[in-house]
């Protein structure tokens, strides 16, 4: 009975899915301007001054988010909602375009108003300080109070209820905690591992949360946060310096005096040295790309099928109806493999976190495996 | 906005909010977390721990028990088998005092009887002498009148005299 009910429900979200995405919109997209598929998925994998609720063109629904620039000594502080998407200035304030897309750019006069297309106006300068609350730090600011609120709240259910078995969201988060502790943080750092674990556990959770509210396609989920380059980088910039900071002579000794190799390599031209220096820099870059390519792909293949819909929807709409059966099955496909990606990339994350400096903070060497 | 070009704007925050939001759970999550599976992992620990002293503590001390209730019934026999000896040993002991006893009785009655028959003997011994002396008396009496008279009392008188 239960399972019949579910069944049906699920066919409808179906359709009701197949009707919002209906070529219906893409037609009434294809009477302004043809649908591209390129800038329409680069748009919504990265950051956006506004976040997009629904909608297209004039009739589109946008949170505007403000604008903070440091410019000239000056703090700038105006709303997004002002730019109209790119298409008008604000005190001669206005979105970059061509090679400044992305950054806010001061136009050579203190222009306010729309922005003629096809004209020309000159540019001052790109305003380099631009702590914009972008749609990312938007997004980054909500995961930020959700991840504090469910470990707080955690915590504060253990010391209230000491010793009991866990229940709620403890029961939830605990189990996760449990596993990398065991199988994660302890067996990379050992005795070391308490001192690294608030960071490591900090860095785990950030990323699967993020991950997870990226694959939500609604706000407030929807924003790529961890399929940022910035964000995966300053992730992977914080392992870099504990991994340096808290290194101990023998892992810059392995680095500069690689034990078990040939002395030529080393002596007249030090090439294993240099190597291994290039190890240090690659290892978190590599992390950082990593996160950041496995789910901005994701992103883009799932945003990918549903371009289908408009490209065939553009040809003759009953193709799109037919098409949208086929890219949304492939639609859900993806966010189940997104799912798991988002609990992969956070572990391998972590993992790898905790290895790098688990075997840079290691007292005593041994000739042990090193997972790189 | 590009898709590899870091933003100023997203480090900035990041940097900002990634700091204060490690610091809140370094400071008021992660340990208090850690720190509570670990005491509940303890107190587990303990528990099983405790549970298989019991049982061990449990089981040894049936297995004195059923030492001790084997004592118990070895004592218990032994104390009966003493006893059933110490009743068959002083059944003995009367019996053999009731006989010795009884054997005293008939001694002492058989000596009473020797005295008394001794006595009678004696008391008859006396009679006769006394008869004798009686006798003579009357035979020295009576020889002196008649010698044929005297013969004739005499026979008469021993004839008389009744020895018993």
């Amino acid at each position: 009975m239960n399972y019949n009910i579910k069944r049906i429900l699920s066919l409808l979200t179906l359709f009701a899915a197949i009707l919002v995405f209906s070529p219906r919109t893409a037609q009434a997209a294809e009477e302004e301007k043809s649908f591209e598929a390129g800038p329409f998925i680069l748009e919504h994998v990265t950051d956006s001054y506004g976040w997009h609720i629904c909608g297209e063109g004039d009739k589109s629904v946008t949170i505007p988010l403000p604008i903070i620039l440091f410019d000239e000594g000056q703090l700038v502080c105006f709303s997004s909602g002002k730019l109209h998407h790119g298409e008008a200035a604000y005190n001669g304030y206005a979105m970059g375009w061509g090679d400044q897309k992305g950054s806010i750019v001061k136009l050579a006069d203190d222009y306010s108003g729309h922005l003629e297309e096809g004209q020309m106006y000159p540019v001052d300068h790109v305003c380099k300080f631009n702590i914009s609350i972008t749609k990312n730090v938007c997004a980054l600011f909500i995961s930020l109070i959700l991840i504090a609120w469910i470990f707080l709240s955690v915590a504060k259910r253990y010391e209230e209820h000491p010793n009991e078995a866990p229940k709620g969201l403890q029961g939830l988060v605990e189990p996760v905690i449990v596993f990398l502790q065991d199988e994660v943080i302890n067996p990379s750092l050992g005795d070391r591992a308490p001192k690294y674990t608030p960071y490591l556990l900090t860095l785990f959770f950030f990323i699967l949360l993020n991950n997870m509210l990226g694959i939500i396609p609604i706000f407030p989920g929807g924003a790529n946060l961890t399929g940022n380059i910035a964000v995966t980088g300053i992730l992977a910039l914080i392992t870099f310096f504990i991994t340096n900071i808290s290194a101990k002579k023998e892992y810059w000794v392995d680095i500069f005096n690689t034990p078990g190799v040939p002395w030529w390599l080393k002596l007249p031209i030090p090439i294993m040295p240099f190597v291994e220096l290039i190890g240090i820099f690659t290892k978190p870059f590599v992390l950082m790309v990593r996160l950041f390519a496995n789910i901005t792909a994701g992103h883009i293949i799932v945003l990918g099928f549903i371009s289908l819909i408009f490209i065939f929807g553009q040809m003759a709409p009953a193709i799109g109806y037919g098409v949208s059966v086929v890219s949304l099955l492939f639609y859900v496909f993806m966010g189940v493999l997104e799912l798991l990606v988002a609990f992969i990339q956070a572990f391998v994350f972590t993992l790898l976190s905790a290895i790098y400096i688990g075997t840079a903070t290691e007292e005593h060497h041994e000739e042990s495996t090193e997972l790189a | 906005m590009e898709l590899i070009k870091p933003s100023f704007g997203l480090i900035f925050w990041m940097l900002i909010g990634f700091g204060i939001l490690f610091f809140i759970l370094a400071k008021f999550a992660w340990p208090i977390i850690t720190n509570g599976i670990a005491s509940r992992n303890k107190k587990i620990q303990d528990q099983l721990d405790e549970a298989a002293r019991v049982h061990a503590e449990l089981e040894n001390m049936h297995l004195k028990h059923e030492e001790m209730l084997a004592e118990a019934k070895a004592e218990r026999d032994a104390i009966v088998a003493d006893a059933r000896k110490i009743s068959e040993k002083m059944y003995e002991d009367a019996k053999l005092k009731a006989d010795a006893e009884a054997q005293a009785i008939i001694d002492e009655a058989k000596k009473t009887i020797y005295y008394e028959k001794m006595k009678a003997i004696t008391d008859v011994k006396n009679e006769i002498a006394n008869f004798s002396i009686d006798i003579a008396q009357k035979v020295i009496e009576h020889e002196l009148s008649d010698k044929e008279q005297q013969e004739k009392l005499i026979e008469e008188w021993v004839d008389n005299c009744n020895l018993n």
